[in-house]
């Protein structure tokens, strides 16, 4: 049977259109591999290096100073911050909510710090015009992005890493303007 | 089909072997036996799989939601152990004995050993199941700390793995005095060094799985305080993701096992297909990195790096099997007579043999979707608009579900038989069956695959996200809708199959001391189809068309994903 025993000179050289195939394969790879580095220095899009050990009650204190030196208002019972363009900026995960809501600038980059109080949870944005971003985030880990809105309006925050029973209603928003 | 058993000396002992009424291979009476209780239990595993997979489809058709949150979540967790683990790593073991004994025509190296490796499997599926369903496992299959279930689903895994540790190092064993013993000779055969392959992974991918999981058994046991989460998703994701390679390299040996078997095609350059499968061994961590890209805690030069080790050659494996399957597929086509044009071998493959058309398919859907799909989300910065959307199940459902479930569907369609001794019941709608798992599972990844494009997460109960005013568009429920259609249909698939299943093991008529009956296999018509020439063993023509429209789908996939990512808020 042929899965069998190979013949005896059974190691050949790939012939001509099995080295083709191979050639091109690995180009390809090649393509595959170069895409990532080239995008880091032409792409406007990266994940970020940057990400510091944080206790989480430590995290949690700097969020609430934040808060406090930055709010501009409420909705319901969740303040809305306004950070300085080109400052840090809080969001914070856990007990099923994002914290807090975030009022931000079209075009200005901000230092965005996301973290967790609990458990892992997946910073999810979603908007219109497609726009879906997403990025973990782990307690005991400050997770650092330079981010800038590239389009207004009101964004939200859902989790898309399990956390619970009550993991989908766990869910912010992000205000963009103009 | 000639035997070696006739002119090499096997290492039987007295009474402890038969020879196989159809193919004239040996075999192991041990062996037998414990690849029929694995298979009995895959099958189970299959079928618990299935229930909550209906469930759980269901559920994410916004018109239906039919579990209550809590509910969905646990069947979520049952369905990912019971396909993911027990289903397929029960039959992978029954695979391995199989490979190791009847086709190195060699006893099974020992019975007390496959005992124990069984008993603990079963134990350790057992008890993770009982876990999950009293509620007390509430994790889904990653357990991501800290997220805690009780002791004894951590017990269950460590069990289980353990188990088919003890299998795998059995299968070792078999070789081991397969070779000691001379039963066969030369070089090993191509499948038996696939399923060496999937097996050395096999080991590498169990021993992270014990750092990982260990530590978290003792912490959930209360003996030890924390455990770091960005810790416990880089190793865990070295067992979970790595582990999927021996699905690949088992999939793709029964890929040539099968065509040998149906249509007695050869591998068209055993060292080309050998080296592919060394790839998979090399380059074996490549796929851990890909759930970490958009981590805390990793650097970007860590994630490229640990993305492709600047090269992919793991997918470089893939693309050659892709090429060298098919390839030996026409070429035993074409010699059989089948010579007109560029698919005529193709239109005269034997369709109505659920053995050919669900490899055939599998492998189709394997590559155009599961490969190209998942190197493109596995991209550093493409994670960023992929990461737990429903991409990802739509990605491993064309991977590991048509890709490993249906070839292993469709390797049960021959081994059933054989190794049962049992003829299948139902053989016409059987013909069907893998037209309709592949139609139902390839509706569930196209539902999966745009709902994902939108944003829609993966793991979530409510995509309306419990009433806060986010919107759903009708589009988008609409991609969802196709989830539970196509998961009504793919149900309908495994179910078929399961019951076949169990009548014909339990009630099938006997085959003993006579053939199986056959599925329909390829006529030689090459009387009369002009001569054939040395250089016809490797001209590929129609493979080559098929390759070069998987590398433009590739090459399109892979862009447009850029482009989506070009769109999105700038980060860094
Ligand atoms: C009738 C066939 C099947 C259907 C309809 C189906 C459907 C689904 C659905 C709807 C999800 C949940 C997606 C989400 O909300 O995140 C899912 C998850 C999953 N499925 Fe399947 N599936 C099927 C077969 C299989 C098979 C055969 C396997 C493995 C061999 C498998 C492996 C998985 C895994 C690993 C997950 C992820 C679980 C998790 O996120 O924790 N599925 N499937
Ligand atoms: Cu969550």
């Amino acid at each position: 049977m042929s899965f069998m025993i190979p013949e005896k000179d059974w190691f050949k050289a790939p012939d001509k259109g099995e080295k083709s195939w191979i050639a091109i394969g690995f180009i390809w790879c090649l393509v595959l591999f170069f895409s990532m580095p080239i995008w880091h220095i032409y792409g406007k899009q990266n994940s970020s290096s940057e990400s510091y050990r944080v206790k989480p009650e430590d995290f949690s204190a700097r969020v609430m100073k934040f808060v406090e030196t930055n709010s501009i208002g409420k909705d319901g019972n969740t303040p809305i911050v306004q950070p300085k363009p080109g400052g840090h900026a809080y969001v914070m995960g856990g007990g099923y909510i994002w914290y807090p809501i975030l009022k931000l600038k079209k075009g200005n980059e901000y230092i965005l710090h996301i973290s967790s109080t609990d458990y892992q949870h997946g910073f999810s944005l979603q908007g219109e015009a497609g726009i879906n971003m997403n990025f973990q985030i782990l307690p005991g880990y400050d997770h650092v992005l330079k981010i800038t809105p590239t389009t207004s309006g009101t964004f939200n925050i859902v989790c898309n890493e399990f956390c619970g029973a009550r993991h989908h209603v766990m869910t912010g928003k992000i205000l963009v303007e103009d | 089909m000639s035997s070696i058993a006739g002119f090499l000396k096997g290492n039987f002992l007295p009474g402890q072997s038969r020879s196989c009424d159809t193919t004239g291979l040996p075999v192991c009476n041990t062996a037998s036996l414990y690849i029929r209780l694995n298979a009995v239990i895959a099958v189970v595993s299959l079928l618990i799989g299935a229930i909550a997979a209906i469930l759980i489809a269901l559920t994410r058709w916004p018109a239906v939601h039919l579990l209550p949150a809590e509910w969905f979540y646990r069947f979520l967790t049952v369905h990912g152990f019971n396909m993911l683990i027990f289903w397929i790593i029960f039959l992978e073991i029954g695979i391995l004995y199989f490979v190791a004994t009847t086709l190195l025509n060699s006893r099974l190296f020992s019975k007390a050993i496959a005992a124990i490796s069984f008993a603990l499997m079963l134990i350790g599926m057992i008890m993770v199941n009982a876990m999950i369903f009293t509620g007390q496992a509430d994790v889904l299959f990653t357990s991501y700390v800290p997220l805690m279930a009780h002791p004894l689903f951590y017990l269950g895994i460590i069990l289980f793995a353990v188990g088919a540790l003890l299998g795998v190092a059995n299968f070792f064993l078999t070789i081991h005095i397969a070779r000691r013993d001379k039963t066969y000779e030369g070089p090993f055969p191509l499948v038996v060094f696939g399923a060496i392959t999937a097996a050395v992974i096999a080991v590498v991918t169990i021993l992270h799985g014990a750092v990982v999981l260990i530590p978290t058994l003792l912490w959930s046991a209360g003996l030890l305080e924390t455990i770091d989460p960005g810790f416990y998703r880089v190793v865990w994701w070295g067992l979970g993701h790595m582990s999927q390679q021996i699905n690949v390299a088992a999939m793709i040996s029964v890929w040539y096992f099968m065509f040998s078997l149906i249509v007695g095609a050869k591998p068209l350059n055993h060292a080309v297909c050998r080296g592919a499968f060394i790839l998979y061994i090399l380059f074996i961590n490549l796929a851990s990195a890909h759930h970490l890209l958009v981590d805390p805690g990793v650097s970007t030069e860590w994630k490229i790096w640990n993305t492709s080790y600047a090269m992919y050659l793991a997918v470089l494996a893939s693309m050659l099997h892709g090429f060298t399957v098919p390839g030996a597929l026409e070429v035993a086509m074409r010699k059989k007579g089948y010579r007109q044009g560029l698919f005529g071998w193709l239109a005269a493959a034997p369709w109505s043999n659920p053995g050919f058309s669900g490899v055939f398919m599998a492998m189709v859907m394997f590559g155009f979707i599961g490969g190209i799909t998942g190197v493109t989300i596995g991209t550093e910065q493409i994670s960023i608009i992929t990461h737990n959307t429903l991409k990802l199940p739509a990605h491993f459902h064309g991977t590991v579900v048509a890709g490993t479930t249906l070839t292993f569907m469709a390797l049960a369609y021959y081994v059933v038989p054989l190794i049962f001794q049992k003829d299948w019941y139902a053989k016409g709608l059987l013909r069907l069956q893998p037209y309709i798992f592949a139609i139902g599972i390839f509706t569930v990844i196209i539902g999966m695959q745009f709902a994902g494009s939108a944003g829609i997460p993966r793991r979530h109960w409510d995509i309306s996200f419990a009433g806060t005013p986010i919107p759903i568009t009708p589009m988008e429920s609409g991609w969802l809708a196709l989830v539970g259609i196509g998961g009504v249909i793919a149900f309908l698939g495994l179910l078929i199959f399961l019951l076949a299943t169990v009548a014909t093991v339990f009630f099938g008529r006997s085959n003993k001391g006579r053939p199986m009956e056959d599925w329909g296999g390829v006529k030689d018509i090459s009387a009369g189809a002009g001569t054939w020439t040395k250089e016809d063993d490797h001209k590929t023509p129609g493979t080559w068309a098929l390759v070069m429209i998987l590398l433009t789908c590739f090459v399109v996939y892979f862009f447009a994903n850029w482009k989506a990512l070009a769109d999105v808020w700038w980060v860094h």
